[in-house]
């Protein structure tokens, strides 16, 4: 397969890449106002019911958002491996980097996925059979409204970028990628990055809430 | 249309099987695809418009059901703002000339492109559908709570419509932003870009900074509606505030988006037929982007009346009035183009000069509107309504009827009809001056938007406003007819009929595949006009007496 088409639009392969990584750079841009405004609602509610946010918050299971923060940041560690090892020119290393990426990316829905079914458990599915306790007023299901809306986004995009790592992975298997040729790797990396950066926030709005409510 | 020697090679004559059209990369013939499109929502919305104006001739709104005219004025905003106006200049005359004017060879990303007339595509069947089957009546704003617990008319086939054009407007935009910085031919700096393609830029910003907002935005309304979530609800904590901040957090910079290309098209036309060099060319590039800038930070003047607090109000108020000191700017500088110079009043021009005057007064309302205390009396009246139409109509509309004939030759290789091209534009501009301007009196008098009846003693600002009406339509439908018919049977056009100096200009009519034989080398500005003699020397160093 031929590695590196240069498309009729550009005069050399290094335009097509910086081109492709632009092309990312400006989509993340977009991605961070449609993740923003979320978190602008999010602020909005949680300034208004203080009180209530800690409450809800205070239910949140931190050690399991935490252990994926640590899956997460670990994955880019090794998706940014792989582009070095592109690089290097070692084809085996690059291919084992970014199946693990992949492999840390299912491990995170995985560990997401328990967590849902604890929440579950606990009764804090909103609208289904979402548990007042004393104390409790509709600001709390608020919380929990917003927890499932940005985790099961975050999900979401984190999902296609496992299906895009795959997809890099089966075109490293055939040695598509080279010193000279790394510009899809370069822009699913960005991406990939971007979407562990949303947990980042995702997890300061989430778990650290009312964790001095005893 | 028939063939001939010139025809082949190019983009139109080179091969014409249905998937040549339906699998394209080319960015010209995608424009056209955007281009047959949006003329179906164009007259989808303007027979809305239609039967809204028809039904107001009469006080006691006799012709429609209430609840009926609730779903045709809905229909008319949805269609003409997400499905003709958003994608209007962008995705036809932008998609078909950055590249050019920038002396590509194609955008940077053409199969994403194409993908996004595919979404457009998507979402306006989902429109269609949801029209057939009953329609929305919560305004094209979608206000909470109305529209998630009230209303009981098919908001969330409309939503997800407009969710999926979203991705259609960021796909064309990102495509836009990042052709503009990286495709230039070699000598296209910044500062000797064509105002269109500055204009297209700005633009493009704004679309990909506020459409996902209003993708949030939707989504919230539509799981509100669906799942009975709290977000919006203020029964469950929710506030309806809110959503409308959200909503006009893109919604306000969504006008900047339909007026900014229409700002290129004119800025064009202007100083190719004054044969003068824009007056003032940094000074536009910088209010393009500057409204583009501060247009995000003046949402709240639609607000003014819901209750946020003063110092809010204030700060809108006052933002309001310094974006519109680089629409000002603008005007300025068109008008010293103008300015004693030997003006040729063709088509495109008379379209051009229509603009000047609709924006300038579409504007000078906008500041009445921004004004706190006139506000309060005049929200949610017809002077509101007559305001808006006539920087989107009397603007963008004109402008984009205005860049359709300007480059007819070029897109089509063939001329439209002169006179024609001029009786339209004229009955366009005497049309809208009729349908809207009763409107403003109308609406200072009081008549709020949106009602289906009002008293007797303002039928006769509505008569004249659906007279004018009827006028305009004419004026719409004309083009209908004599721009197909100039396909046929219109003179061949030559490469630069104009004698412009764009890149878009040095290569056949109509542009090959690629655009161009060989890459332009860009050595000079992009107005090289000589008012003395009308003589030009064009971006490329090419020149004509």
């Amino acid at each position: 397969m031929a590695s590196a088409q240069l498309q009729v639009q550009y005069t050399d392969l290094r335009q097509q890449s910086e081109t492709a990584q632009l092309g990312m750079w400006v989509f993340i841009a977009t991605e961070v106002l449609f993740f923003g405004s979320l978190i602008w609602a999010y602020v909005v509610y949680r300034t208004a019911y203080p009180l209530q946010f800690r409450l809800a918050g205070h239910d949140s299971v931190i050690l399991l958002g935490s252990i994926n923060q640590v899956i997460l940041l670990t994955s880019s560690l090794t998706m940014v491996l792989a582009i070095r090892a592109a690089r290097a020119q070692r084809q085996r290393q690059l291919l084992d980097l970014l199946l693990l990426t992949a492999l840390l990316g299912v491990a995170f829905l995985g560990v997401k996925g328990y967590e849902y079914s604890l929440d579950a458990a606990s009764h804090a599915v909103p609208v289904l059979d979402f548990l007042f306790k004393p104390g409790y007023r509709p600001p709390a299901e608020m919380f929990w409204t917003f927890y499932f809306i940005a985790t099961g986004l975050h999900a979401l995009h984190l999902t296609i970028g496992i299906v895009l790592v795959l997809i890099l992975a089966a075109r490293a298997a055939r040695g598509a990628f080279s010193r000279g040729y790394d510009a899809p790797l370069e822009v699913i990396g960005l991406y990939w990055s971007f979407v562990d950066t949303v947990w980042l926030f995702l997890f300061a709005c989430i778990y650290p809430l009312g964790r001095s409510l005893s | 249309m028939s063939t001939s020697a010139a025809d082949l090679g190019s983009y139109i004559g080179s091969e014409n099987t249905l998937s040549s059209w339906l699998l394209t990369r080319d960015h010209k013939r995608i424009a056209l695809l955007f281009f047959a499109s949006i003329t179906v929502f164009f007259f989808v919305g303007g027979f809305a418009a239609t039967l809204i104006r028809l039904h107001l001739v009469n006080p006691a709104g006799t012709l429609l059901q209430k609840e009926v005219y609730n779903r045709v004025f809905t229909m008319h905003g949805i269609v003409m703002v997400w499905f003709f106006l958003i994608p209007s200049i962008p995705a036809t005359l932008g998609n078909f000339l950055l590249p050019l004017m920038i002396g590509a060879r194609d955008l940077a990303f053409p199969r994403l492109n194409l993908f996004s007339w595919y979404l457009f595509n998507a979402s306006g069947l989902l429109a269609l559908y949801f029209l057939l089957v009953g329609g929305v009546d919560t305004g094209w704003t979608f206000y909470t709570p109305y529209s998630t617990l009230f209303a009981n008319g098919h908001v969330i086939p409309a939503v997800v419509a407009v969710f999926i054009n979203g991705f259609s407007t960021i796909a064309t935009a990102l495509n836009f932003v990042v052709t503009t910085h990286k495709l230039r031919a070699p000598g296209m700096t910044w500062f000797r870009l064509p105002l269109f393609v500055w204009a297209i830029y700005a633009t493009s910003i704004i679309m990909l900074l506020a459409t996902p907002v209003l993708a949030m935005t939707l989504a919230l309304v539509a799981l509100e509606r669906l799942a009975g979530l709290g977000i919006f609800d203020p029964r469950l904590g929710g506030d309806p505030l809110l959503f409308q901040h959200m909503f006009w957090f893109y919604s306000h910079p969504a006008v900047y988006i339909m007026i900014l290309p229409a700002m290129g098209v004119v800025s064009e036309i202007i100083t190719c037929f004054a044969r003068r060099p824009v007056f003032g060319y940094q000074g536009m590039c910088f209010a393009l982007v500057a409204i583009a800038v501060i247009g995000f930070f003046v949402w709240g003047h639609h607000m003014f009346t819901t209750g946020i607090s003063l110092t809010s109000a204030v700060v809108f108020s006052l933002m309001s009035f310094i974006v519109a000191v680089p629409s000002a700017i603008k005007v300025f500088n068109w008008t010293a183009t103008l300015h004693n110079a030997r003006i040729h009043f063709e088509a495109p021009m008379l379209y051009a000069l229509g603009f000047i005057g609709l924006f300038t007064l579409g504007g000078l309302t906008g500041l009445v509107l921004a004004t706190l205390s006139s506000d309060i009396h005049l929200q949610d009246t017809y002077f509101v309504v007559a305001h808006f139409h006539f920087i989107m109509v009397g603007g963008t509309v004109t402008a984009y009827f205005g860049g359709l004939h300007y480059w007819w030759p070029k897109i089509t290789g063939r001329h439209y009809p002169e006179m024609w091209g001029r009786a339209a534009a004229i009955l366009m501009f005497a049309g809208f001056s009729v349908t809207f301007f009763p409107q403003f009196i109308v609406g200072y008098l009081g008549m709020p938007r949106r009602y289906y009846t009002y008293p007797a003693e303002w039928q006769i600002w509505n008569v004249l406003s659906s007279a004018g009406a009827s006028i305009l339509a004419l004026g719409y439908l004309l083009p209908l007819g004599y721009l197909p018919w100039s396909l046929c049977y219109g003179r061949r056009a030559e490469a630069n009929p104009w004698g412009a100096t764009g890149l878009e200009w040095q290569t056949a009519s109509p542009p090959p595949t690629h655009n161009f034989e060989h890459t332009p080398r860009v050595t000079r500005g992009p107005y090289g006009y000589d008012p003395r003699d009308g003589s030009f020397v064009a971006q490329n160093g090419a020149s004509r007496g």
